[in-house]
């Protein structure tokens, strides 16, 4: 370490201390650099993040498998100690279930004979991929989470992420073995939703904080604490009726959502590929143009014509450079 | 000739250690813990890392350790790219200028100079993120990260200079 004093500092000592000088302003500015080009949603920072995480996904999942049974052993203990109340609790849930079973029978069997009525289309089968969670949602900075399944598996940016309490979130940066999960709760997170009961739509935005807001509802829309929330499948990207939360609260300047999902205990989501290619594929977009219309390719500068009134994002909200 | 070689090898195996322990911090803290509301709060492992060989080991945490090191904590947290970078480099910075504050003190002198460079770090993280997001993010969480990180740092420090008296020499 060349620097003890103005006694032994020689001409290489200082060309040292300069270069040192020289790479720790260089390294400040090339931080800066990568932040701003995020921001401006270049594709290169984040294919870098997505090749980092693939170098690493293995070895997180390595990781992960262990750590998820040490505490499914310790919830097993735990569960041991309340087994009698637990029993009681789902004695009671299966009555109540088992009633809602005899309905959704009786609305099953209407379902089909009004289909056939009505020689109904049903929309695209959903497939789904399984994928573990290797990372905890990203805390402080971001609300987000790796898994160990990526464009190998099939999986494609603007998917829908569940599991079996609801949505999740949507994938967000896509590499060869792993992928990024974009949780509800994230300040990036848009989701087109809407009321289940009044069927009003609106929009589910994340604010990095523990829960996300209902915002862009129609005027004059009445909600009240406990109305489900599901998604309403516009912007293509999503199938309908994926449940979202609950709303629990509403006050003056913002309608609260819980999710269904806890984000901090997902060990294994699914996927949902339901045919469509993300977000921005203009093939399944209901818009208001004829069919023959539309190009026959998606060419890249087709995003900025957007036809849909109901669930653009505010501009410069929506901010995900990994998109197409 | 065979001596030599391995000789340099375990020399540079130790050397390099102080980075690979500082990695691994960084992959500890994004394993999923299922603890609920222990996410948000997962104190910064690899600031404590940064710090403690910055004021220990300079000679064997160069600058560009510490850019790499904070491009993989941006990665695979899912921060901002540069975010926690930023921030690692400027701890760097800082430390390296106050280097003889810390050297040949006690402990809680050192506990005291990570509590006001994390206390820094935390900040800066906040008004970066904010200014990112054009968004004033609740400080509440990076509060929290704050606190859990002061309180977990004397058990990291404890195990980071075992290894730097027993490895490193």
């Amino acid at each position: 370490m060349g620097k003890q004093g103005p006694g032994s500092s020689t001409r290489v000592d200082a060309i040292r201390h300069y270069l040192q000088r020289f790479a720790y302003v260089g390294l400040v500015g090339a931080a800066f650099g990568l932040m701003m080009l995020g921001k401006a949603e270049t594709v290169i920072v984040e294919e870098v993040r997505a090749r980092i995480n693939d170098a690493f996904a293995p070895i997180l999942e390595a990781i992960a498998e262990p750590a998820e049974t040490v505490r499914s052993y310790l919830d097993e203990g735990r569960q041991f100690l309340s087994i009698h109340e637990e029993n009681m609790r789902l004695t009671q849930e299966n009555e109540r279930l088992l009633k809602w079973q005899t309905v959704a029978r009786k609305v099953e069997a209407e379902n089909v004979i009004l289909r056939d009525l009505l020689n109904f289309q049903v929309g695209p089968e959903a497939s789904y991929i399984a994928a573990r969670v290797i990372s905890d949602d990203g805390g402080t900075f971001s609300e987000s989470a790796l898994v160990y399944a990526g464009k190998r598996e099939g999986v494609n940016n603007g998917q829908a992420v569940v599991t079996g309490e609801g949505l999740v979130g949507r994938v967000a940066g896509v590499a060869h073995r792993s992928a990024r999960v974009l949780l509800l709760t994230d300040l990036n997170s848009r989701i087109p939703v809407m009321i289940e009961s009044s069927r009003a739509r609106g929009i589910l935005a994340g604010r990095n904080e523990e829960k996300p807001i209902l915002t862009k509802l129609p005027p004059g829309t009445i909600v009240s604490p406990g109305d489900r929330i599901v998604t309403s499948g516009h912007g293509g990207a999503f199938p309908e009726g994926i449940p979202v939360g609950l709303i629990t609260a509403v006050n003056d300047a913002l309608v609260e959502i819980t999710p269904f999902v806890d984000s901090q205990r997902l060990e294994i989501v699914r996927i949902v590929d339901y045919g469509l290619d993300g977000i921005l594929d203009r093939h399944r977009l209901r818009t208001d143009l004829p069919k023959d219309d539309l190009p026959v390719a998606v060419v890249p500068e087709e995003k900025t014509v957007e036809p849909m009134h109901t669930v653009v994002p505010k501009p410069g909200t929506e901010r995900r450079p990994s998109e197409p | 000739m065979k001596p030599a070689f391995w000789q340099r090898l375990d020399l540079w195996a130790r050397n390099i250690s102080p980075v690979g322990l500082t990695v691994l911090l960084i992959l500890l803290s994004v394993i999923p813990t299922h603890i609920p509301g222990y996410a948000s709060i997962v104190p910064q492992l690899a600031l404590m890392g940064v710090f403690h060989w910055t004021v220990f080991r300079p000679d064997l945490f160069p600058i560009l350790a510490v850019f790499l090191i904070g491009i993989l904590q941006d990665s695979l947290s899912g921060a901002p790219m540069g975010l926690n970078t930023l921030v690692y480099l400027t701890v760097f910075g800082v430390v390296l200028g106050q280097r003889r504050f810390f050297l040949g003190k006690s402990f809680f002198v050192e506990w005291l100079g990570f509590s006001i460079i994390c206390a820094g770090a935390a900040l800066q993280a906040w008004l970066l993120l904010s200014a990112y997001y054009v968004h004033v993010l609740a400080p509440a969480p990076v509060l929290f990260q704050y606190l859990m990180s002061i309180a977990f740092y004397p058990l990291l420090a404890w195990i980071m200079g075992r290894w730097q008296t027993s490895i490193l020499r």
